[in-house]
């Protein structure tokens, strides 16, 4: 009677699955509005760029070999002095800016990708506990959560860096640095998300399936897995994209202050960095580029997560 | 000043559609119907039947997406369906007044009962303070609250649900409108405190003169206090009437369906009598008439249209087989 | 000869239960002097005996712990003092009463069934908690039986909850319920989110299953109509205790304390409309502090000193009619 085995249609389901979301509201509301569909565009070809940027890139910059200082500071191909080979000009090592803003934002966008997904799940995880046990385990969470919150996030990344250095042998750094970096920026990012889990936890801990489940014998765990997890997704969906984009500049400003990304593995923020000195000198294309990609990059997941926090409210539907 | 037509609302074909992406959906179809001064019409229907969307109208709360596709609104002889927010509004508090469900939102949690009784009073009348506080101590002694002048100081979530919603009710009477929605008043609150609230309303309703609009689900409810009553199903009044009419003899197979299946204390059998099937939805409305798939007197003219209100009796039916008198 | 009745053996025994919460404490009253700690006691002392295959309902208005004892006869709760014994098992207080055959369903349609898991999910998760299946989809054939069963179709696994209206679901959880074929079910408050004829067709169901599968039904609710209708037995509860108790005839025909009476007159008479109904005065007690003596002292015209004193005994009227009262001849005769 039970360990019977009726085919699933899966195929149909699938195709239902899929009628339902190009017919829903969520993708109604996507074409209407102008400019999300603009940021939604530039997000995934800037995603598609940072992918393929391996094969798309003219110029492989961290094989030493591949530049000469005699081709350095070389102003955009479609001005005087520009050399074809080297589309939005030099920098004062002979790299191609191009092939380093790729590379940089490949740099970028793991970094504050990882360090945004440990942010989530770190959150996630002890806002569920807190709001699922309460007590004391809520208390010591939601105070350390607190403390977490009084110490600027730029400033911790640098304490954090900083001992990373000391800690670590020079030789060693350019290994290491994106880790150090992305479980910097995890650290000071998962309050947000307890916090909101945790007074949603603690709405869905009331609710009678929940009450229906640990009849049935549920453990916490499972409970905890499979009910509310789920349940309080929704708006930690929205609140990590346009926590993407404050990771990604957090990390720029980092490279930026030189704490970052070292010199032969720039990101963008390195690069700007690098670029900011020769600004006044006239070489203004190593450090405008890089800068305009950064600005376009946080601007559209920006606006993306603006519009999905609309999109995904309930109420508004 | 009366006019020469004392009915005090007038309710004349008014459909209600909700605006949607894909089509528009209509919630209320070519509902009319009339109140006098001072009496209780009660509006019954399930979940979803358009009530409490019926009362929206008539006070002025209708909100987007849902508007009023047609028909007109007519109060004290004045069109007020097609009036301004402004005026709309001037005329909901001082002569339409609101009772909704719940009394613990009802109430601004952060005043006390007197700023709140007070606060409306004077928006309305030109008292100063102390008249108006009187005005409110009044009114709760009123409606049985005991111990008014402290009552004054203290906040709703110091009163129990009784107690809140008599001051609901409070507030809703203090400038003396003509007419009162109350939107499931009741259904919040313990039986026997639901008994005190509904004689309460109806004392103080039959003393200042007001009509009232009860909108219920609970037919029991409608039998206690209201003269007349106005059911509803999908959208549409089917059956309208003297209370003690339609309860003793319900004519539409609805009506009689919705009464028969009510556990009554005095019978008990092993099954109740059943309706079969549920209320269609908006967007599933049948063809013809939209109770003929649950209805037990169902013919092929019922399947493809839609029958009018007609008068037998001293009740409106919307039915083409309607039931005779019940002996 | 006499003929003796015999009765169906009995499956439930609950002694003397007591329920207390711990609510915090009261606001200091010196630097280092806690408040006082301050406790609902919820449920007084409780017994109740239920046979198999009956319906034992209770009724009370909020604040009495009806939902209390539902939640702890579920497991949900540790009894602070007493026992509740169950025929199949040997101990209490766990939770997973699954094991013991018994099952629970819910008053809100709307908030019994994980809105992100379809139908099939949540009609196999008992049975895939008690490891009697390995997963949703070896139970699927079963779950669309169990769905034909309630009145709903086999296709309806894939759907969402969304997609019923509250009666549906209200079926949904019942055929959840019943997925691992317990013996005893406890419904808090079923059809009161309901409307009226909905919830005709969901008692009858409920009827309709008592009768195929042998179940024994808690039911609990405040419509006394509805109480009337489907019970075998009642127990009236009042802040806690239990103040009347008997079979449904006794309790409706010859209601004998005063709060069944004030109950009884309570409902709307509409089939005879014209009645006006006893005043009823008065409120509960707050049950955060409920008097030494009878809860019901303070609304009763036949109160004396003694009642606001100490607990009132529990008299046999007849066989199954128990009242909770100093002076029952006096109450019972009026």
């Amino acid at each position: 009677m039970i360990n019977d085995n009726l085919p699933v249609r899966r195929r149909t389901r699938m195709a239902q699955q899929w009628r339902a979301f190009t017919d829903s509201d969520l993708l109604w509301l996507f074409w209407r509005s102008k400019s999300t569909v603009v940021a939604f565009t530039c997000c995934l070809v800037i995603l598609l760029c940072s992918v393929t940027s391996h094969w798309i890139a003219p110029h492989n910059v961290f094989d030493t070999t591949t530049f000469d200082l005699m081709d350095s500071e070389l102003p955009p191909s479609w001005m005087s002095g520009g050399d074809a080979r080297f589309w939005l000009g030099t920098d004062v090592q002979g790299r191609d800016i191009f092939s380093l803003m790729l590379y940089g934002l490949n740099i970028s966008l793991i970094i504050g990708g990882i360090s945004v997904l440990l942010s989530v799940m770190l959150g996630v995880a002890l806002g569920v506990l807190s709001g699922y046990f309460g007590g004391l385990v809520d208390t010591l969470i939601m105070r350390f959560a607190d403390a977490m919150l009084s110490i600027p996030t730029i400033m911790f990344t640098l304490l954090v860096s900083g001992v990373a250095r000391v800690v670590i042998p020079k030789e060693l750094m350019g290994h290491f640095a994106p880790a150090i970096l992305t479980g910097a920026i995890a650290l000071t990012g998962w309050m947000q998300y307890a916090r909101t889990v945790r007074g949603l936890t603690m709405l869905e801990k009331g609710r009678e399936y929940v009450m229906a489940s640990r009849i049935s014998g549920a453990t916490h765990l499972h409970i905890m897995l499979r009910h509310i997890v789920p349940n309080v997704l929704r708006p930690v969906l929205v609140m990590a994209t346009l926590h993407l984009s404050v990771a990604i500049l957090t990390e720029a400003t980092l490279s930026f202050l030189g704490v970052g990304m070292p010199p032969d593995q720039p990101s963008l923020g390195t690069l700007i960095n690098e670029g900011n000195q020769y600004l006044f000198s006239g070489q203004w294309w190593i450090v405008a580029f890089p800068a305009a990609l950064l600005v376009i990059l946080s601007l559209s997941f920006n606006m993306l997560g603006d519009w999905l926090l609309d999109a995904l409210n309930p109420k508004l539907r | 000043m009366q006019t020469a037509s004392e009915t005090l609302l007038d309710v004349r074909d008014l459909s209600i559609e909700f605006l949607h992406r894909k089509g528009n959906l209509q919630a209320i179809h070519h509902l009319s119907l009339t109140m006098q001064p001072g009496e209780v019409l009660g509006m019954v229907g399930e979940s979803g039947a358009g009530k409490s969307l019926t009362g929206a109208a008539i006070s002025g709360l209708l909100q987007e997406p849902g508007r009023i596709k047609q028909g007109e609104i007519w109060f004290q002889g004045q069109r007020i369906d097609n009036l301004n927010d402004n005026a709309r509004r001037q005329l909901r508090g001082k002569a339409i007044s609101c009772i909704f469900q719940d009394p613990l939102t009802s109430l601004n949690p952060v005043l006390t009962i007197g700023q709140q009784l007070t606060e409306t009073i004077r928006t309305h009348l030109p008292l100063t303070a102390a008249e108006a506080s009187e005005r409110a101590i009044n009114l709760l002694t009123e409606v049985g609250m005991s111990s008014p002048a402290q009552r004054m100081h203290q906040y709703p979530h110091q009163l129990s649900g009784g107690m809140r919603q008599r001051v609901v009710i409070a507030l809703a009477l203090c400038v003396d409108p003509q007419l009162v929605i109350a939107d499931e008043p009741t259904t919040a609150l313990d039986v026997s405190v639901q008994a005190q609230v509904l004689r309460v309303l109806k004392r103080l309703c039959q003393q200042h003169g007001t009509a009232v609009m009860l909108i219920t689900h609970d037919m029991g409810v409608v039998a206690e206090v209201c003269s007349r009553v106005a059911v509803l199903y999908a959208g549409r009044i089917v059956e309208m009437g003297p209370v003690a009419e339609v309860i003793r003899s319900p004519k539409h197979p609805y009506t009689r369906g919705l009464i028969n299946s009510i556990p009554s204390m005095r019978e008990r059998h092993a099954f109740l009598a059943q309706i079969d099937g549920t209320m269609p939805r908006l967007n599933t409305l049948p063809d013809g008439c939209a109770f003929h798939p649950r209805c037990p007197n169902v013919t092929e003219h019922c399947q493809r249209q839609q029958p009018d209100m007609q008068f037998k009796h001293l009740s409106q039916i919307a039915c083409f087989n309607p039931y005779g008198e019940t002996p | 000869m006499k003929s003796e009745k015999v009765l169906p053996p009995e499956v439930l025994s609950v002694r003397d239960l007591h329920i207390r919460f711990q609510l915090g404490r009261e606001k200091r009253s010196a630097l280092f002097r806690r408040g006082a700690k301050r406790e609902l006691h919820a449920v007084r002392g409780i017994n109740i005996s239920i046979r198999q295959g009956e319906t034992f309902s209770i009724v009370g208005e909020s604040g009495c712990g009806k939902s209390t004892i539902a939640r702890a006869l579920a497991g949900l709760y540790v009894p602070s003092a007493g026992s509740i014994k169950f025929a199949w098992q040997a101990e209490d207080g766990n939770v997973g009463r699954v094991q013991n055959g018994t099952q629970m369903i819910f008053q809100d349609p709307y908030a019994s069934l994980n809105p992100r898991w379809r139908i099939g999910r949540s009609l196999a998760e008992p049975l895939v908690l008690s490891k009697k299946v390995g997963s949703t989809r070896q139970a699927r054939n079963y779950c669309g039986q169990l769905l034909e069963q309630v009145g709903l179709a086999a296709h309806d696994l894939d759907k969402f909850p969304h997609e019923f209206s509250g009666g549906q679901r209200q079926r949904i959880s019942i055929a959840r319920a019943l997925a691992t074929q317990p013996g005893f079910l406890i419904c808090d408050e079923p059809t009161s989110a309901l409307d009226v004829s909905v919830q005709a067709q969901v008692l009858n169901l409920m009827r309709r299953l008592q009768q195929e599968h042998g179940l024994t039904y808690f039911f609990i609710s405040h419509n006394m109509a509805v109480i009337s209708h489907i019970s075998d037995r009642v127990g009236v509860m009042y802040l806690g205790r239990i103040v009347e108790q008997g079979t449904v005839e006794e309790i409706f025909s010859r209601p004998a304390h005063p709060y069944t009476r004030l109950l009884i007159a309570a409902i709307p008479q509409f089939d005879n409309p014209s009645t006006e109904r006893e005043p009823i005065v008065g409120e509960a007690p707050n049950p955060m502090s409920p008097p030494p003596g009878c809860a019901f002292a303070a609304r009763c015209r036949f109160a004396q000193p003694l009642c606001q004193q100490t607990m009132p005994p529990v008299h046999a009227l007849s066989e199954e009619h128990q009242l909770e009262c100093h002076f029952p001849a006096a109450v019972a005769a009026a």
